[in-house]
């Protein structure tokens, strides 16, 4: 590296390469109809609400695809049954569920 | 033997009806008898890049709708006499085209050239997949940027799945045109490397187009670039990739328009 180039700004291309793997990676597994952490989302939110009515706009989920794992977190709010309520102000409970994958 | 060739990309304005038209023109001046086929009906441009807009009669509905002879639909190039052109339609729907229909235009097409070269439109619908759906290879158009590396992946999926080559059990060729590379700024660390496309994508390499005024000026034109201004950089990276296409070993390298001071002055004197 001369002089110059420890001034100079790294470029943006490594960026995109790294972004565009990663990517990549994810939607070739998801072409072959084998997208984990979108089946784990389906799956978790069907057994919540098996036993509870769920808002769905209450339910939260965050993924994040990355190059060695990925995660899967899903918040939902739970309605406190009425009775409950009247005796102590509590704050809502929360499931979260959180999965990671390799 | 006759080999169909689908020039393909996901996405659009990459450079396919460009490199349709180049490689085209590029095979036919080698000597090959060549057909490009538009198949972006409804925003047909391979015509008007072609410089033969005005003198569309029939196009590839007419023939796959048994309207017109393909030998009436079929214009043939004034400046390279085994050049030839199928048009799209322009006004008509893009559901007008059958399966049935392409495939006995394309058998029909097989006969009468060389190569048949079909220029995909952008995205991965009926008008896409029937463009690739009988090719025996397909090079896929890639700009070396984010957004068009991740549609070509899409696309080189599409090819191991969709064509009637991939049904069969048999595998497509793909090759790689890589376009409007800019070597300074890949080497500078702005643009996607070669390498860093070649690795992501993992298909071979036909060629490296570099950005070049060229290609615009022919357009302008109506003239394939290779035809235009054979000796600019991107003619001759096109004629280098068809020559590599036929099985030619040719070495691998970009060209570039940036000439010598001897160089300027004979151009000039030549134009």
């Amino acid at each position: 590296m001369n002089l110059f180039g420890l001034f100079q700004k790294r470029g943006s291309a490594p960026v995109a390469r790294d972004r565009l793997q990663i990517l990549l990676a994810h939607e070739r597994t998801i072409a072959g109809g084998s997208d984990l952490v979108a089946i784990l989302r389906e799956e978790i939110l069907a057994v919540v609400k098996k036993h509870v009515h769920v808002d769905s706009d209450k339910v939260q989920v965050k993924m994040e695809r990355g190059k060695e794992l990925s995660t899967l977190a899903v918040d939902i709010e739970i309605p406190t049954p009425t009775e409950s309520l009247s005796k102590i102000e509590r704050p809502k409970p929360k499931i979260a569920a959180a999965a990671a994958t390799g | 033997m006759a080999k169909v060739l689908v020039v393909t990309s996901g996405k659009g304005g990459v450079g396919k009806t460009t490199s349709t038209a180049a490689m085209g023109a590029a095979l036919a001046q080698q000597g090959k008898n060549v057909v490009v086929v538009d198949f972006d009906v409804g925003l047909r441009n391979l015509d008007l890049v072609m410089g033969a807009e005005r003198r569309v009669v029939y196009d590839l509905i007419n023939v796959v709708q048994g309207d017109a002879k393909i030998q009436q639909a079929l214009i043939r190039d004034k400046r390279v006499d085994t050049l030839f052109l199928l048009p799209a339609s322009q006004t008509r729907d893009k559901d007008a085209l059958t399966e049935d229909g392409v495939s006995r235009v394309m058998d029909d097409l097989r006969e009468r050239f060389d190569w048949v070269i079909c220029d995909s439109p952008a995205g991965i619908e009926r008008g896409a997949t029937l463009a690739m759906r009988h090719a025996d290879l397909a090079i896929v158009v890639t700009n070396p940027e984010v957004s068009s590396v991740r549609d070509s992946d899409r696309i080189i999926g599409l090819l191991d799945s969709k064509t009637a080559k991939a049904e069969r059990g048999e595998r497509i060729d793909k090759h790689l045109l890589l376009t409007r590379y800019d070597p300074v700024r890949a080497e500078s660390g702005e643009m996607l490397k070669t390498e860093d496309v070649l690795e992501i994508l993992s298909i071979p390499l036909l060629g490296i187009v570099p950005e070049s005024e060229e290609v615009l000026r022919a357009s302008n034109l109506g003239a394939p670039v290779t035809i235009a201004n054979p000796m600019s950089a991107a003619a001759r990276a096109y004629s280098d990739a068809a020559r590599r296409l036929t099985g030619e070993t040719v070495v691998l390298t970009i060209p570039t328009d940036k000439r010598s001071f001897f160089g300027k002055l004979f151009t000039r004197r030549a134009a």
